[in-house]
């Protein structure tokens, strides 16, 4: 049995735990692997015991993904904390595929040290095992990393779990009037922190490709700009303040270049604009609305949503400019599309029988697929690892945040418990 | 066209306190409106009582009985052409701008929820771009209007059927003076 440790030192993350998301899974997937991950030992004794059980928070992480269907903890027949204690009978005899044990141990610094190894439950073997060192306050982000080498090592695919996901959220006063909040938090929703708050409209947020920066746009001083702020320090720069509209920044895969729909010469066109020099160059020019502009992973397109032939539809352009080229031709309404990671398909929203859903469109084939079941669903953005695609859709009377896997077979809500929720979009992976 | 006459009316009442206030901020306006003639006295003693130029203006804009006092347009799904109901309020509201070039106004369009965000910013837009290009055909000084849109952002109903919808999807004229 080949044993392997490894340091990793968790990236602290200020956040604030405020209103948590609750996330709850409204359509499982059949044919998930069966995991049992036990709840994390502690070897501590006395003060410092830990907030969180981790074994708790993987589970949840790897049920979300819908690729695996984690055994609760009250069916276990046994709970191990070291490979050296595990009977492989009990787990055999609950036809689990693969235990995770684990444990946390204090650091004699006043952090910890997470342990855990992962086996296959069959072969009776050691797959993986790690050490973490982290803080109280980085718990969460240690058990969103185990997730992430649990999910690699046994799909072959990165895991998204220690993502971020921004969103706007709007909470209506005494007057009537909306106070809107820009929203970072954990891809499970945990330590949501606002980086704006404002009286007007904010809405386009857009994660720089390193995950550092959010573009977006804001009513403030009562006209449409789009801005760019550095998430960590909160400093921000407004980067488009054209006469009329400045609305939907889509980064460069480089992330030197910001597409923007601007209406200064009348109506809305595509342009892109080089961040260094704030220089413009003009992608479309047309009498029609042209907006929403997604770039492909290689940088060479432009997807965008005009209604030149009528109605909303999507388009293609090379991101030099040129002529366009229609893609969707499903349906009466397709807006707001952005490329999978792996640049094969879309996501877009897609009007079905009067219902706005979200919709997914092979780009071979150019047939759309809807995927989620609201009436009024929008704002789709893909996971990093392509595997779920985030959405804003209503539940309740109320604005929430929903996932589906690409697939279409696991769904899941992410309820709020006060506020609109809206225009969700997932980071791109952290650099490792 | 009663209320029309009547807004008449109170345009030049309007003018004459303006006029008569001496230090206000428009010559042209009140010399323009002056030279309709025909002011009634009583509406002139009447007005006289008003606090300077805004009062005057909002005199006009705020009574339930003038054809001024709407300001919205109303659009069909995915339209922005001003249905023939709007166009004798338009009008009306084109005169006032005509008449009082002191006044500007913010020309806001705005759309219902369907659909994605930003196509509807675009939609909103087009609709104040309608309202703006029929006022500026009717004589209204380009530098008086300015236009906005906020999409579904700031709908006047926030309920989630086509009762609501149809009350946002709208051009709001939002009187500065």
């Amino acid at each position: 049995m080949r044993r392997f440790w490894l340091i990793l030192l968790m990236l602290p993350w200020a956040f604030a735990a405020r209103a948590d998301l609750v996330i709850e899974i409204t359509q499982g997937a059949e044919g998930a692997l069966p995991i049992a991950v036990v709840p994390f030992g502690w070897t501590g004794t006395g003060a410092g015991a830990p907030k969180y059980d981790l074994g708790e928070i993987v589970a949840a992480d790897l049920a979300r993904s819908g690729r695996f269907k984690p055994l609760s903890a009250d069916q276990m027949l046994s709970k191990p904390h070291r490979g050296t204690d595990v009977d492989f009978r009990d787990w055999r005899a609950l036809r689990m595929e693969n235990l995770v044990v684990g444990e946390l141990s204090p650091n004699g610094v006043g952090g910890y040290l997470a342990r855990f190894q992962l086996f296959d439950v069959y072969r009776g073997e050691q797959i993986a095992g790690y050490s973490i060192a982290t803080t109280a306050r980085d718990l969460r982000a240690a058990a969103h990393h185990i997730a992430d080498i649990i999910y690699e090592t046994l799909t072959g695919e990165r895991g998204a779990f220690s993502t971020r996901i921004a969103y706007v959220i709007a909470h209506r006063q005494k007057d009537g009037s909306e106070r809107l909040e820009l929203q970072v938090a954990d891809a499970d929703g945990f330590n949501p922190q606002t980086i704006l708050a404002s009286d007007e409209p904010i809405l386009s947020p857009a994660w720089s490709p390193d995950g550092k920066k959010l573009a977006y746009v804001s009513f403030e001083r009562r006209k449409p700009s789009v801005w760019v702020q550095d998430v960590l320090t909160g400093r921000r720069e407004r980067v488009s303040a054209f006469k009329g509209i400045n609305g939907a920044p889509a980064w460069s895969p480089d992330g030197r270049y910001l597409a923007l729909a601007l209406s200064k010469d009348g109506n809305p066109d595509i342009f892109v604009m080089d961040l260094l020099n704030k220089q413009l160059r003009p992608v479309t020019r047309h009498w029609a609305i042209d907006t929403e502009p997604a770039w492909s992973p290689d940088g060479q397109h432009i997807v965008f949503t005009s209604d030149r032939g009528g109605a909303p539809q999507i388009y293609r352009v090379a991101a030099g400019g040129g002529s366009a080229e229609r893609l969707s031709f499903d349906g009466g309404y397709n807006a707001r599309a952005s490329y999978s990671p792996d640049g094969k398909s879309l996501t877009l929203v897609t009007r079905v029988d009067g219902q706005y859903r979200i919709g997914v469109m092979d780009l071979k084939t150019r047939g759309i697929q809807a995927l989620s079941d609201g009436r009024l669903d929008e704002s789709p953005s893909f996971a990093p690892n392509g595997s779920m695609i985030i959405y804003a859709t209503r539940a309740k009377g109320r604005g929430v945040l929903a996932a589906v896997s690409t697939d279409g077979r696991v769904k899941q809500r992410l309820g709020l418990q006060t506020g609109d929720v809206r225009e969700p979009v997932w980071s791109p992976f952290s650099q490792r | 066209m009663k209320t029309r006459i009547w807004s008449w009316a109170a345009l030049i009442a309007a003018a004459m306190v303006l006029s008569a206030c001496g230090g206000t901020p428009k010559k042209d306006g009140g010399a323009q409106v002056q030279d309709r003639g025909a002011a009634t006295v009583e509406a002139g003693a009447e007005a006289s009582g008003a606090a300077g130029a805004a009062g005057v203006y909002a005199a006009q804009l705020e009574d339930p009985n003038s054809v001024l006092y709407n300001k919205v347009v109303y659009f069909d799904f995915d339209q922005s052409t001003i249905r023939s109901e709007y166009v004798d309020m338009l009008r009306a509201h084109a005169a006032f701008l005509a008449s009082n070039p002191a006044v500007s106004v913010s020309i806001e369009g705005h759309a219902d929820e369907r659909g994605s965000r930003e196509y509807n910013i675009g939609l909103g837009e087009r609709r104040a771009n309608s309202v703006h290009d029929f006022l500026a055909a009717e004589g209204v000084a380009a530098n008086q209007m300015t236009t906005i849109s906020y999409g579904e952002e700031r709908p006047a109903d926030p309920a989630h059927d086509e009762a609501a919808w149809s009350k946002n999807r709208r051009a709001v004229l939002v009187y500065q003076y």
